[in-house]
């Protein structure tokens, strides 16, 4: 079986990142499915940061045990993750036992910048495993471009330096696209119809805003980066209102600020696609790492009663699929629909086959009335949506309890009318998700025990499932609570267990909500994703 | 069009003898010269200004407290080719949504803003405002403020506001001057009108006594505007000075956003080339 898992560690600013990608694509050209996770403090300079990479025959979305070979560019990294561990080291700054590389010394040597004594690293790990150097070569090239001569030539040194250590199968070729979690969701918007982004940085959002602000270069896509969150979302309806699709992007301290943007676009019916990326709270909590533990905060965001949407994908190609989707969904129903997601997710590259032509829904023909009215009471709730200049016609929004023209009211017979509208759209919303699989069943399907889980613990989840033998239900849609389609997964299960990456069990409080009581649930509020073996022996431990 | 086309069927609930009533209509007459109900865009905040939004038979936006420019800022990039004209507090815009009338005037967005300033906040019943004057006794502040008021038409110099104006509402025709040009101005338009609550703080006798409109005022003389905008402070006495006080040509945002930004988008095409390189 082909499983390999390498880490390269250092501190930050010696290019950890790049090295895993470089690593990563080396892997996918020889064969492997990929997944890379980043490992980062919160500073530029110093501290340590480490990449784990791993390569494997099927599609993986966590690591394993320890890696197979460990890549050291200082010492912390070799006490951190060298243990059971292959080590390959630079023999001029670490002290180690295994493949020393006096990578410093050949930098010097090629008169290359210290950063680049990674690439001599790898090129050691590639000799290692057995990879041939014309895969290291093409992998290079395609992470380097114009600068990949130069690299070659380290890496051949690093290549030729050092010994085989524990060759793999390799059968070469190009890979999949490694595409992180925030690409494939702004590939997926932009799929999906965006028309315009509005985003203020913060981790670990932000890629997701340099990704689109760099693919926008160029093309009528707009990118904007306003004064604060507040501005975002309230900017977003703005465009929304003028006929824009617009999404934007934040994680838990920012939407904190945009909870009344939220409660405004449930109320005036402005559509707006509003990623949410999870990172620990409260407050700063730790910028650079995940949790789950905003579960609640977007079920129950702004105030007030109004249907929304929420999914949380659990892989990058359902990560572009339902961020193409929810866009559609947003305008066809006017609602606020949030994509939450987390650092585990966002930020962790993955080998993943995307559809270009992801197939979208033809909006449905509005026909141009004789008088407009925003507002107008429908069966299911869905007032025709169309953004001004009409000719003839006024397009009136409200914050306020409006009547069907979108004049303020306080009457009560209207009030009620306008407020059961929202609730009539809501129930239209959950009728129409029974049409999308809005719950996952992987593992073996018809175990009596299940896992239930959401979003990036999808992989962990289904690896730890497929070893011990149960039955993996993930929730992708979390509102509307798809009922009917968790009953139909649950059918047969005697137990239920819970992971989560929270303290307080939200999914199960939810699930409780819905009658679904687990037996045990397993938590982690450490900021790391978990590892295979680690929740294996997690779930071990319940069972007994 | 006629000026009361532009008038909408919603009952009108401003206290008899409130500054809004001149505001509304002065708009309604200089809109009916101009442009159709359905090219312009009324945004409004929260507050007695923003019910503007339901009584005019305009488009509109009505907003939440702060927030009514970067939702007319969206609107406008959006379609440039509507009018949008974004109404606002002084609670508003001074003191809620600062920070989006700062950014408003450095981006030099194309649209009107018109703060209906009565120095008081009407609705939630007479509080003091940014712009109330020092010792203002309210119902938060029965022993009288504590802080001085600011002067927004020196914070809007000094963030890059390329029109600055000042009305009063018992000066209808001084103010439909102003908020044409106003409107008509390509890029930031920042309009003051000071105006009474009639409910909660009548200085009619104080506008009346002190404003003038200065002769031979060259709006494009930014020393000149300065000097004309501090004369009052918005607490002691001073002449209070009327009309279009700075002016100056300058690139808008949209024009700078929406540069070679034309067409449809290619989607397959952005997405294939994002996936070559990964």
């Amino acid at each position: 079986m082909k499983d390999i898992s390498v880490c390269i560690g250092g501190q930050a600013g010696e290019g950890i990142n790049k090295a895993g990608l470089l690593l990563a694509r080396i892997l996918s050209y020889s064969g492997y499915r990929i997944y890379m996770y980043y490992d980062y403090p919160s500073l530029i300079r110093g501290g340590h940061n480490y990449a784990v990479i791993r390569g494997s025959a099927d599609e993986r979305g966590a690591v394993s045990g320890s890696p197979d070979i460990v890549c050291a560019l200082d010492q912390e990294t070799v006490r951190r993750h060298g243990g059971k561990s292959a080590v390959i080291f630079d023999s001029d700054v670490v002290k180690a036992e295994g493949t020393a590389i006096p990578a410093t010394t050949i930098i010097g040597e090629e008169k290359s910048p210290p950063i680049a004594r990674n690439t001599v690293l790898i090129g050691a790990f590639c000799r290692a495993a057995g990879i041939p150097p014309e895969i290291m070569e093409d992998a290079i090239r395609h992470e380097f471009g114009k600068k990949a001569d130069g690299n070659i030539r380290l890496a051949l040194r690093g290549y030729h330096a050092g010994e085989e250590v524990m060759p793999i199968e390799v059968s070469p070729g190009n890979g999949l696209p490694i595409l992180t979690g925030n690409d494939a969701i702004a590939l997926g918007l932009i799929r999906g119809g965006l028309d315009a982004y509005v985003s203020y940085p913060m981790t670990p959002s932000s890629s997701i805003l340099h990704t689109m602000a760099t693919l926008a270069e160029g093309t009528p896509l707009l990118v904007i980066h306003p004064e604060n969150e507040i501005a975002v979302i309230t900017m977003a309806l703005g465009l929304s209102y003028a006929g824009k699709k617009v999404a934007v992007g934040t994680s838990g301290g920012g939407f904190c600020l945009m909870n009344e943007g939220v409660s405004l676009a449930g109320m005036a019916e402005q559509p707006v696609v509003i990623v949410m990326a999870m990172r620990p709270g409260p407050s700063t909590g730790m910028p650079t790492y995940s949790s789950q533990g905003d579960l609640g905060f977007v079920l129950h965001a702004g105030h007030g009663e109004f249907p929304r949407l929420v999914v949380a994908p659990g892989t990058v190609a359902e990560a572009y699929e339902w961020s193409a989707r929810i866009l559609h969904l947003a305008w066809q129903f006017q609602i606020p629909a949030f994509i939450l997601s987390d650092k585990n997710l966002g930020e962790h590259p993955a080998s993943a086959a995307i559809d270009l032509e992801f197939p979208m829904p033809v909006p449905s023909a509005i026909s141009i009335p004789q008088t407009y009215h925003r507002y107008c009471s429908t069966p299911d709730g869905i007032s025709p949506f169309i953004p001004p200049p009409l000719k003839g016609n006024v397009v009136k929004v409200n914050s306020y309890t409006h009547d069907e023209q979108g004049i303020t009211t306080e009457d009560p017979d209207t009030a009620s009318v306008a407020a059961v509208k929202l609730i009539r759209k809501g129930a239209a919303l959950e009728q129409q998700m029974g049409h999308f699989g809005c719950v996952e069943v992987e593992g073996v399907i018809d175990a009596p025990v299940a896992l239930v889980c959401f979003g990036s613990t999808a992989g962990v989840c289904r690896e730890a499932g497929e070893r011990l033998g149960l039955r993996v239900v993930r929730v992708i849609v979390l509102e509307p609570f798809p009922l009917a389609q968790l009953g139909t997964s649950l059918r047969g299960v005697e137990e239920i267990i819970v992971v989560e990456e929270n303290a307080t069990g939200q999914l199960n409080t939810l699930l409780r909500t819905y009658g679904y009581r687990s037996s045990r649930r397993i938590g982690s509020v450490s900021g790391r994703p978990f590892g295979v073996s680690e929740l294996v022996l997690r779930i071990q431990e319940v069972l007994q | 069009m006629k000026g009361s086309d532009y008038i909408s069927n919603a009952q009108n609930t401003w206290c008899p003898g409130c500054g809004n009533f001149v505001i509304q209509h002065t708009l309604k007459d200089l809109l009916a010269a101009s442009v159709p109900p359905e090219e312009v865009v009324i945004v409004s905040g929260i507050g007695c200004h923003a019910k503007i939004a339901d009584y005019m038979q305009t488009n509109s936006f009505y907003a939440i407290h702060g927030r009514g420019i970067p939702v007319a800022t969206g609107i406008h990039l959006g379609n440039p080719a509507l009018t949008v004209i974004c109404s606002a507090g002084d609670g508003d815009a001074y003191a809620e949504g600062l920070d989006h009338l700062i950014f408003a005037a450095k981006r030099n967005v194309d649209i009107t803003v018109i703060i209906h300033d009565n120095r008081v906040y009407g609705l939630t019943t007479g509080q003091y405002t940014p712009t109330s004057p020092a010792g203002f006794a309210g119902k938060s502040t029965p022993g009288g403020t504590q802080e001085d008021p600011l002067n927004p038409l020196d914070l809007m110099l000094a963030s890059g506001a390329t029109f600055i104006g000042r009305c009063y509402s018992r000066d209808k025709k001084g103010m439909q001057t102003v908020l044409t040009q106003a409107v008509q101005h390509k890029g930031f338009s920042f309009v003051e009108v000071l105006q009474v609550c009639a409910s909660f703080y009548d200085a009619h006798d104080c506008y009346d006594e002190h404003v003038y409109t200065p002769e031979d005022h060259d709006p494009t003389n930014r020393d000149a505007a300065e000097q004309l905008i501090r004369e009052w402070n918005y607490t002691g006495p001073g002449r209070i000075a009327l009309g279009v006080l700075y002016t100056r040509d300058a690139m808008t945002f949209e024009e700078r956003m929406l540069a070679g930004k034309e067409g449809t988008i290619d989607r397959t095409g952005i997405i294939r080339n994002a996936l070559s390189g990964r």
